[in-house]
């Protein structure tokens, strides 16, 4: 079982751009459900599936798209059903860990089917009864699905007005769908979408590029609607993974190495299995205990005699020196060349030379990883907070030997992620503990072993060369990026002689996604030498940024982001300091102002204002965005200011809150979000981009201050 | 065997079986079936399991059943016929939350908040908030739910 923890954890160091740390992977073809099943699972009504273009392409060869198949085409990306009593449920493979976006997907299919927002349900992350997905990550949910479930959406409206005009003898283009309701103007004649519904079982499959409402015309997405289910969350009522407590349930623990690199070498749980109700497991190098409660499971697993062999490990005080002479020489990772840099750089009126360095932080989600795995006539059923519910189904099926039809993972809206849940390994130590004990067992990680065992941002050194003409145009980019990864590497200026490479390493902490991940290393070494290079041209950065910008859309984000922080701002105080950073990530277009405050006497930073400006094309919800950019902000202070994992002899030493310093109230600096809100151009994702403005901005502002550049993050880790 | 404890939580008095050198965040989980109190760090640092005992924020990680002698408040003791207390209700209208795994504990220390001071300033609900972790980030809407709160229940007394 571990050698498949330990290969699922392998993919992650292995995965290729654009984003090397996510998961990526072809869709898998198979379905719980057929046809009749939905029906029988749903009851009557209409029923629509999206199948993507290819596939559809290829059955239609020799048929006619209004056929009703018997079974689901292969390649389904999302599915919607109308109840006889008007309900309307969505199906999506996405899931929700606090980006809102079950909310907004409802909004978008209440949007083009034309109903009440609150009619609408989305089943979501369930591995038996949604589409296959890739995972909730890398800002994909809004560009991708909401625009699949608008055009299943759209369809089986068509399908309704085509069932309506049937029956009143006219032609569909005469009626006008509206508010769940079907009406013909000429006759005055009218019909409730539930009445057209009643006593069918209709199902179409549709095409992936019907044409959808465009967002100038959209009356239910664009509008800030209250979060779906908002009165569980306040009332303590929402079952988390870690509430779920079904009969019989035990409670596991998992024996943890004593260091990273670690080996067993002698495991002997006799004691330990004499302990009253406690089950023990011991396969391979997996040992865990499940027990009726949670303290009768750590007893037994302090009961366990165990030996084990420890390696040397590299030190968090040795780090960026590590990376620099540990790169991964099997693995070409990724370069982009134009033009000479010798020739930029002999062009040039000014040249500089920097390096920054980045550390690895935890996404420390607040709901540690967990899940409960229940064992019913050989078939598991997992739930579990994961962002990746189909790669956790195949990860299950595979370590347990199971046919993946046999495994069902089911994702209860989730206590946050950030990029953190993308590995099963709580999935596996539960469902493998539940099979030992014939009893459904919950796994809870604690904070430590989520400080500990989960995986971090990764960290990596940064180093540019770069040149600067007279007037300000830049001649020559020279970026080399050790292991913090190749998303937005690339530069947003105009540079005739570029030189980007991303090298991998052989990192010595296990590392993988992160909200905004290798784009805030890049952004903050990109932007805090875009400064370094105004000032070596003599000149305001802003000019400077947009004397190189050819991107309209970024020269915008950086308009409105200093004119509403009205830059360039005077100093009025000692110690006070302003700068910005910005960029194109994902999509999305941002660019971030802050003011500082630097104590001299201490050398410590306070941020005292944050203007962030933000575009992501047309807005689907205004005041869920808003809080996305205002936590992205927040949670990128901490990494941006004093998050950093420390580690020593295979062992991390500051694994729990009283060590690891998070943002608190008191860190919040006075916000204000400036969004552009562009309906001609299609949404894109939003729950990362905002973050990477923040760490240049703020480092920029310390320059600002105090003529001292510092080139690491954290940037204040006295903090 | 020891005679079964009594615990008194949200007006229910309840017998319970743990023993009392048991957490009580563990006891209204696991044996109460309380599960909107949460564990986030089980040393006091994040908030997430704060639970009123006698009217007192508690962060119910640090505490052992054995020692409660008051009556202890969760997050489902707030609700009452139907009706969200008001710090739940500005929570809910300003959407002061992401993720939400945080919320109980922050609603129950914003209520322990207005309790002892009904119209706190700003600095104060982020002096008295500091030991509560939100990680997704929605500190300023949770500072502004509390003012929003404070003037209902002035308005408004339960």
């Amino acid at each position: 079982m571990s050698t498949l923890v330990n290969k699922f954890t392998h993919e992650i160091a292995h995965e290729h751009e654009p984003e090397r740390y996510e998961f990526r992977e072809a869709p898998i073809h198979h379905f719980a459900l057929d046809r009749r099943d939905f029906f029988k699972f749903f009851g009557a009504g209409i029923m629509v599936f999206a199948a993507v273009k290819n596939s559809l392409a290829l059955q239609e060869s020799g048929g006619n798209r209004q056929n009703h198949p018997e079974e689901l085409p292969k390649e389904i990306t999302a599915w919607l059903h109308i109840g006889e009593d008007g309900n309307v449920t969505a199906f999506a493979g996405k899931v929700e860990i606090g980006q809102n976006i079950r909310t907004s997907l409802a909004q978008s299919v209440a949007d083009e089917l034309r109903v009440p927002f609150e009619s609408v349900r989305m089943v979501m992350g369930d591995t038996q009864l949604t589409p296959f997905d890739m995972g909730t990550f890398g800002s994909r949910s809004t560009p991708t699905m909401a625009p699949q479930l608008r055009r299943v959406a759209a369809a089986a409206r068509d399908l309704l007005l085509q069932s309506a005009a049937k029956e009143w003898n006219t032609a569909p283009e005469k009626l006008l769908a509206a508010n769940a309701k079907i009406t013909d103007a000429a006759s005055g004649r009218s019909t409730t979408y539930a009445d057209v519904a009643r006593g069918k079982t209709l199902a179409q499959r549709i095409p992936d590029e019907d044409p959808v409402t465009p967002a100038s015309a959209w009356t239910i997405a664009g509008k800030s609607l209250p979060k779906v289910d908002g009165r569980a969350f306040v009332t303590g009522r929402h079952h988390y993974t870690s509430d779920l407590r079904p009969a019989g349930l035990m409670y596991g623990k998992i024996l943890r190495a004593p260091s990273f690199g670690a080996t067993m070498t002698s495991c002997d749980v006799t004691a330990a299995q004499k302990l009253p109700g406690a089950v023990l497991v011991h396969d391979g190098d997996f040992v865990g205990a499940a027990a009726p409660s949670e303290t009768e499971a750590d007893e037994a697993i302090a009961a366990i005699h165990t030996e084990w062999k420890e390696t040397p490990q590299p030190s968090s005080s040795e780090l960026f020196p590590y990376l620099k002479q540990n790169v991964d020489t099997t693995d070409r990772g990724s370069l982009t060349q134009s033009g000479s840099i010798a020739d930029g750089l002999a062009r040039a009126a000014r040249r500089l030379e920097a390096s920054y360095t980045v550390a690895y932080i935890a996404h420390a989600p607040l709901e540690p990883r967990a899940a409960v795995a229940e064992w019913k006539d050989g078939k598991l059923t997992v739930w579990t907070g994961t962002q990746r519910p189909f790669a956790t189904r195949d990860a299950l099926a595979e370590a347990l030997h199971l046919a993946k039809a046999n495994v069902r993972v089911i994702v209860p809206d989730t206590g946050s992620a950030y990029g953190g849940k993308h590995t099963p390994d709580a999935a596996l130590e539960a469902a493998r503990l539940a099979r030992g004990a014939g009893k459904p067992v919950k796994i809870v990680w604690t904070r430590e072993e989520e400080f500990t065992w989960a995986y971090f941002r990764p960290a990596g050194v940064i180093e540019i060369k770069s040149g600067v003409a007279a007037d300000g145009t830049l001649t020559a980019w020279e970026f080399h990026n050790y292991n913090s990864g190749a998303s937005g590497i690339g530069t947003p200026y105009t540079v005739p002689n570029q030189h980007i490479e991303f090298h991998p390493v052989r990192s010595p902490l296990r590392q993988g996604s992160y909200r905004g991940l290798a784009a805030t290393a890049n952004h903050f070494a990109r932007e805090s030498h875009m400064d370094d290079l105004a000032h070596a041209a003599a000149m305001d950065p802003l000019d400077f940024r947009l004397k190189n910008i050819s991107d309209p859309r970024l020269r915008d984000v950086f308009q409105a982001a200093t004119k509403s922080f009205g830059w360039p701002a005077k100093k009025t105080k000692p110690g006070q300091g302003f700068g910005m950073g910005g960029g194109i990530e994902k999509g999305g277009y941002v660019a971030t102002c802050a003011e500082i405050s630097s104590d001299d006497a201490r050398g410590g930073v306070r941020v005292v204002r944050v203007v962030t400006a933000f575009e992501c094309g047309a807005i689907v919800n205004p005041d869920g965005l808003r809080n996305q950019i205002m936590g992205a902000n927040i949670m990128g202070l901490g990494g941006a200011l004093f998050e950093a994992m420390a580690f020593d002899g295979g062992r991390i030493t500051n694994a729990r809150f009283s060590r690891y310093r998070v943002p608190r109230f008191r860190d919040v600096p006075d916000m204000e979000i400036v969004l552009l809100d562009r309906k001609d151009i299609p949404s894109a994702g939003a729950g990362e981009t905002p973050l990477v403005g923040l760490a240049p901005a703020i480092g920029n502002a310390i320059f600002d201050a105090t003529g001292v550049r510092r080139t690491t993050l954290p940037l204040d880790p006295r903090a | 065997m020891a005679p079964p404890l009594e615990l008194e939580v949200n007006g229910t008095k309840y017998p319970v079986r743990s023993d009392p050198d048991i957490r009580l965040l563990t006891v209204l989980r696991d044996e109460l079936g309380l599960t909107g109190t949460k564990y986030g760090c089980g040393e006091g640092q994040c908030g997430a399991c704060t639970v009123l005992i006698g009217g007192s924020p508690r962060r119910s990680c640090q505490v052992l059943l054995g020692e409660v002698v008051q009556p202890v408040t969760t997050i489902e003791g707030l609700e009452k016929d139907g009706h969200l207390h008001p710090v739940q209700q500005a929570f809910l209208d300003l959407d002061a939350f992401q993720c939400a795994y945080c919320t109980s504990g922050m609603i129950i220390s914003s209520v322990a908040l207005l309790t002892q001071k009904p119209n706190p300033s700003p600095t104060e609900i982020v002096q008295f908030m500091q030991g509560n972790i939100c990680r997704c980030g929605t500190y300023p809407r949770i500072v502004d739910a509390i003012q929003q709160a404070a003037k209902s229940m002035e308005q408004h007394p339960r």
